[in-house]
């Protein structure tokens, strides 16, 4: 077979993955009225999304979410994740079973049975019933992240260390946390990103206290069109990216 | 070197979900030794070096290091240090600060730790080399900090777990020379496990042959392989060459031996003979003499394989009675031509007193194994 | 080898996760399958008696014609995604090792953007003064604008282009895996490319299909976004009724029922993948 057409097909398939994408972040910089027609170029979608009050809050809102979801979730999955590693105990398979369930099942069933635990049992709708929903989706991907991490790791290390004089604890803290820190690191920025994205689940567990940006994004996209989006997408275009080339480094550094 | 006791084991014993691993171990080792624990895999000489170390609890015995009993101390409060079988360097540490952790760890002042770590690597010539990480180093610079790493604690015991396993032939042989240098220098009492027999033999001051979680044998190379207390470790050690005799005479001092027709007459060995008994005649390649067809005594056979090993000869005669001999022999300075046809018949006898004589083992455990070994 | 200091951690840890998954994965989820066999009640959402009620609604003609048209579309999604995955995971595992790294990479980048905002962009594209109109009718190709939006189309081209990476990657991953000796071999022993399409190839890479089947079926019933931007009302999907139910009509019984019809589902094509991969892994090991 010729050499060029699986690449000439590669091709035509990442374009057509980036086209969408381009386009948005060149219209985000399009005067035209009409939307569709090139006129001229502007940063006043950008002005428009920065004054929007509204907007900003829903911002500030989803990123303080991202944060507290992705630290809270990188902390509890990496503790599951060493737990796993190291013991050995009743229920490991239930427990397995437990965070591949959350992974692979649809994300509206989670959502569903979530609403229904915290109005069942009273949770206020808000920025806690969010927390709560965005760390246990988050978790299992954090426990694979570390655990990918913890198998490539030496198991003769911590020997070594406790070996040379080391208490377990001086062991986690200067041989353990700095091997699988690098997981640690890609896994939150992995929760951060999971949390910051999400439509489904905080579609159905937030609350009218605490807006969050995609459910604002996605009350804006449902009718017409609206130019802000395209510069709000961009700008999140850019940080996901940002996101995931930091990521990326980190693990491609820590395998050196 | 003094002969006092440094590390004694009493009926040591460790099982792994009903599996006995360690069955009532007792060892003593002296202080300044060079001890080896050889043994196939699974014979449990890791798992013994692992309860030194304090990574397993035995499950029965005591440990005593210097009259103190350690059985149940925890591995960083014990006076010894291990170099791991994949050296166990930490990845992202440099070569300094690897060898720095341990002292760090007895939070001695920084200047002492400097001039320690300098030290070691020095010793093992890794001095320029300090600011390196591990990945960046060959296989054998890193075992070699893993050495300075365990020794510049100054244990009063060095555990080795098949330290040399993963480099390759030369490497390993250089290693083996170097380790010996160092224990001289260092005066530390070395426990060294391995597989590797030939490695066993040139190291050590005294081996331990371990299988199924039992001492076959302890003693210096030289008895080890010259005479060796059981079939296993006869086995296990060297190449052998078993004949089955039976006894047809027994005096006070010597027995006349039948194997398959052939009659000598030899030392009257250590443990109890009575005629008609059968046993084991075994002779080393080196022991092994091949003879001309027509010579008067001596195995008829023919050479079925025959391999030029630079210094000797090596090789095989296939008997009448389907038994296959090794031989060694060296060159004869005063025969260049000195060489077989396949196919060549020959008779094949052994050097007057250097046989050695076993029992017929009934229980037969280690008949099996010896072959995996 | 735990003993002394480690055990207090190590309780600590195992009540921490145990007390969070089986608080906030177990419970709802039994509280799902609870609600299922309940009966709809405006103020308390659940109540008394216990009934099959819910299961035998999804059977009326009014619902099952939703989730049949939404199987079909998320069944011409999968297709599509493996009619398009298929040969790119072949062509992705067939270029130089350092550059795959960076194509993967592209491949992911999509999925570390917001899903919303991607769809959006499909919008700008393929509304009626959108993009492609106006640039088919500027150059004469078209006399009046191309009605693309708020069709099945469209759906399905939303969800392929959400869930292609889905496809990709697994199937990738056994085609990285399929050693280029057992084509060789095939090769050798007498086979022509298309048998040795159809006896090895196709076998070795099942179960990558299969993953990727899993991946991307199950989230296209259930991205109700995806009909909201690009869909309009007569497009739903399995996702749109349950979160109508929960939200709007306040059905819950209901909703729990086609939510779990949904993870049943889900069992299902995760029990055929298992099977799948034991096979194989069977004859691997021979």
């Amino acid at each position: 077979m010729t050499r060029w057409l699986p690449r000439a097909y590669l091709a035509l398939v990442y374009l057509a993955l980036y086209i969408p994408i381009a386009v948005l972040v060149v219209f985000s910089f399009n005067d035209g009225r009409t939307g569709y027609r090139w006129g001229g170029f502007t940063w006043r979608w950008y002005e428009a999304l920065f004054t929007n009050d509204a907007m900003m809050q829903a911002l500030w809102n989803s990123l303080w979410l991202a944060v507290s979801a992705a630290t809270l979730s990188t902390l509890i999955g990496a503790l599951t994740a060493l737990a796993l590693h190291r013991y050995r105990f009743r229920g490991k398979k239930a427990l397995k079973g437990m965070l591949f369930v959350v992974m692979m099942s649809p994300e509206i069933v989670l959502a569903i049975s979530l609403l229904s635990l915290f109005l069942l049992v009273g949770v206020q709708l808000g920025y806690f019933s969010l927390l709560l929903a965005h760390v246990t989706f988050c978790l299992p991907f954090v426990v694979i992240t570390v655990m990918a991490r913890l198998s490539g790791f030496d198991e003769s290390l911590p020997e070594a260390a406790r070996d040379l004089g080391a208490s377990d604890f001086t062991m986690t803290r200067t041989v353990l946390l700095p091997v699988i820190m690098p997981a640690l690191l890609a896994g939150w920025l992995l929760g951060f990103t999971l949390s910051l994205d999400d439509v489904v689940v905080s579609t159905f567990v937030s609350g009218p206290g605490y807006e969050i940006l995609p459910l604002r994004i996605y009350s804006m996209v449902r009718v017409g069109l609206k130019p802000e989006v395209n510069a709000l997408g961009s700008l999140l275009l850019v940080f996901s990216l940002l996101m995931l080339v930091l990521s990326q480094w980190i693990l491609m550094r820590s395998k050196r | 070197m003094t002969q006092k006791t440094l590390l004694s084991l009493r009926n040591l014993g460790k099982q792994f979900s009903g599996k006995t691993v360690l069955d009532s171990l007792d060892l003593d080792i002296a202080d300044g030794e060079f001890i080896t624990l050889l043994g196939p895999s699974g014979c449990g000489k890791t798992t013994l070096l692992r309860l030194l170390a304090g990574f397993e609890i035995p499950d029965s015995g005591t440990i005593e290091l210097n009259g103190a009993d350690i059985t149940a101390l925890p591995p960083e409060q014990r006076p010894l240090n291990t170099v791991f079988q994949h050296y166990a360097l930490f990845p992202h540490m440099t070569v300094f600060d690897n060898v720095a952790y341990g002292l760090k760890m007895e939070k001695r002042p920084k200047d002492e730790i400097h001039q320690r770590v300098e030290e070691a690597l020095a010793m093992v010539q890794l001095g320029e080399f300090a600011r390196r990480k591990p990945h960046q180093l060959s296989g054998g610079q890193q075992q070699r900090v893993a050495i300075a790493r365990a020794v510049v604690k100054r244990p009063k015991l060095l555990l080795l777990d098949e330290p040399l396993s993963a480099l390759d032939y030369k490497l390993r042989r250089t290693m083996q020379i170097e380790l010996k240098r160092l224990q001289r220098e260092l005066g530390i009492t070395f426990v060294f496990v391995t597989h590797d027999q030939e490695e066993a033999l040139s190291m050590s001051d005294r081996v331990v042959v371990l299988q199924s979680g039992k001492v076959q044998q302890k003693g210096t190379p030289r008895e080890i392989y010259e005479r060796p207390a059981n079939l296993f470790t006869a086995r296990f050690v060297g190449e052998t060459n078993l004949f089955p005799g039976v006894l047809e005479q027994v005096d006070e001092q010597r027995i006349t031996v039948n194997v398959s027709g052939y009659r000598r007459t030899m030392r009257r060995p250590g443990f109890p003979v009575s005629e008609g008994e059968g046993v084991h005649v075994l002779l080393r390649p080196e022991d092994i003499r091949v003879l001309e067809p027509d010579a008067d005594h001596g195995f008829a056979g023919k050479v079925v394989e025959r391999n030029y090993k630079g210094s000797t000869l090596d090789s095989v005669i296939h008997l009448e009675d389907g038994t296959e001999v090794l031989a060694s022999e060296f060159f004869d300075e005063d025969d260049p031509a000195f060489d077989y046809r396949l196919g060549e018949p020959v008779r094949v006898s052994w050097v007057e007193g250097w046989e050695w004589l076993l029992p017929l083992e009934n229980g037969g455990v280690p008949e099996d194994q010896a072959a995996n070994a | 080898m735990l003993r002394g200091l480690r055990q207090p951690f190590r309780t600590g840890v195992l009540l921490l996760v145990w007390t969070w998954l089986l608080a906030l994965v177990l419970a709802p989820n039994l509280l799902v399958i609870g609600a299922s066999f309940l009966t709809r009640d405006p103020g308390t959402f659940l109540s008394l008696p216990v009934t099959l009620e819910n299961y035998r609604n999804l059977l009326d003609p009014l619902y099952l014609e939703v989730f049949l048209h939404s199987l079909y579309m998320a069944s011409i999604t999968t297709l599509v995604c493996l009619l398009i995955g298929y040969p790119f995971a072949w062509a992705l595992s067939r270029v130089a090792k350092d550059r795959q790294l960076l194509l993967i990479f592209l491949l992911i980048v999509p999925f570390w953007t917001n899903s919303l905002v991607r769809t959006y962009a499909l919008k700008l594209l393929m509304a009626t003064n959108g993009l492609i109109n106006t640039g088919l009718m500027e150059l004469g190709l078209i006399d009046g604008p191309l009605r693309m939006l708020y069709t099945e189309g469209a759906v399905i081209v939303g969800l392929v282009y959400l869930l292609l990476p889905f496809m990709i990657l697994p199937l990738y991953s056994v085609f990285d895996d399929l050693r280029r000796e057992l084509l060789m071999a095939s090769h050798d022993l007498g086979a022509g490319r298309f048998r040795t399409f159809i006896h090895v190839v196709i076998p070795l890479t099942l179960p990558g299909v299969l993953a990727g089947v899993m991946l991307v079926l199950l989230p296209a019933m259930g991205l109700f976004f995806v009909p909201d931007i690009l869909g309009g009302s007569r497009n739903l999907l399995v996702g749109n009724v349950i979160k109508n139910q929960f939200l709007d009509a306040r059905n819950w019984p209901f909703g729990a029922a086609a939510a779990i019809m949904l993870t049943l589902a889900m069992a299902l094509l995760l029990f055929t993948h298992r099977l799948s991969q034991r096979r194989l892994g069977e004859e691997g090991d021979v």
